[in-house]
């Protein structure tokens, strides 16, 4: 009888969806890390001490992304600022 | 103008050399004068694969440093007279290989050669890069597995950057997906990645299944590679993929379980 229930096993219960699912995640964010710059991780660092200087905001509170398409290069840089800003200065 | 085929990976392990060893006696019993080259300088094996292991008298390091020429160094197959092997030197550290010593031996065989096929090392190190380097083709060569699919596609990255073709702002080198190790019986059970999802997840156009099969270990055990084993399944769709590389229209096989609907209700596992 195992073997009628595996012919009608629902597939979201098997190891190999799983694996498909972990993989596209794993995959989608591997591409997309190895196109970057490698200089991002440091631009996003010394960004974040200048905007410290003027700015309270916390370190995960900016984010540096960098896209391709055929036509361009796009760099995009979020800063999320606090709501009651506090200015140093 | 030969046309260079590398057969790579990233993980070691998944069939690599047998594929290498395959596809190139393929090609040529099909008439076109094949070399085949094996990269890995210090773990060579295509030579053993190939049952040449005890004919190696000069090895490719020999001829990029001009210790002998290609014609002394490249092994004449004993099945197939259009086959010609060059082995990769055993004793030698892999710094022993260089692009301009690599590209002139690719450029000196094409002269004489229809077909070129580069057996990469595993990894993505000085062998692994040299062997796709001056690639017009690759055969990515995996299993349906997570640790291979995903080295599969770190290699494509590097197929897609780090190649001759892609430096010169060439035509990019065709990629081709051979899903090996398959087990049609494990993906109807759910327990291994189908040839749908790892093409879904690499986006690759597929050259061929082979399925998991005693053929391949009995082939290497006797050191002719596993394509002269016709009657073998693992022969025939080594057999099928050179076809369809060379233009034919080979429906795939050993794609679907064997066991017919009562098959699977009444079979055992």
């Amino acid at each position: 009888m195992s073997s009628l229930l595996d012919y009608f096993k629902i597939s979201k219960t098997s190891s190999a969806s799983l694996a498909k699912e972990r993989l596209q995640i794993l995959v989608a964010h591997e591409r997309t890390s190895q196109n970057q710059p490698s200089y991002l991780p440091q631009l996003q660092k010394e960004l974040l001490e200048v905007i410290q200087k003027y700015v309270n905001v916390d370190k995960d509170a900016i984010s540096v992304s960098f896209e391709q398409d055929d036509h361009q290069e796009t760099l995009e840089l979020n800063i999320v600022l606090p709501e009651n800003q506090t200015r140093k200065f | 103008m030969a046309r260079i085929i590398v057969v790579t990976s990233g993980k070691g392990g998944v069939g690599k050399t047998t594929t290498s060893a395959a596809i190139a006696m393929g090609l040529a019993k099909k008439g076109h004068k094949t070399a085949v080259i094996d990269f890995d300088v210090g773990l060579r094996n295509l030579d053993l694969i190939m049952g040449c292991e005890r004919r190696v008298v000069y090895d490719f390091i020999n001829v990029i440093n001009g210790e002998a020429s290609l014609n002394q160094a490249l092994i004449k197959d004993k099945n197939c007279n259009q086959l010609y092997i060059l082995p990769a030197s055993q004793t030698r550290d892999k710094e022993a290989l260089s692009q301009e010593g690599v590209g002139k031996v690719l450029e000196d065989l094409s002269k004489d050669f229809k077909y070129i096929i580069c057996d990469s090392p595993a990894g993505i190190e000085k062998g692994a890069h040299l062997a796709m380097y001056f690639a017009d083709d690759a055969f990515v060569v995996t299993n349906p597995e997570v640790s291979s699919v995903r080295d599969s596609d770190r290699m494509l990255g590097i197929l897609a950057s780090k190649s001759r073709r892609a430096e010169q702002n060439k035509e990019p080198i065709k990629e081709y997906l051979l899903l090996t190790r398959y087990s049609p019986e494990r993906v109807r059970l759910g327990e291994m990645l189908s040839v749908e999802d790892v093409q879904e997840i690499l986006s690759l156009h597929l050259l061929g299944v082979i399925p998991e099969s005693k053929s391949v270990l009995n082939a290497s055990n006797s050191g002719i590679p596993v394509i002269l084993d016709e009657k073998s399944d693992a022969g025939q769709a080594y057999s099928d993929i050179v076809a369809r590389y060379l233009g034919e229209n080979k429906p795939h096989r050993f794609i679907e379980d064997k066991k017919g609907f009562f098959g699977k209700l009444f079979g055992s596992k």
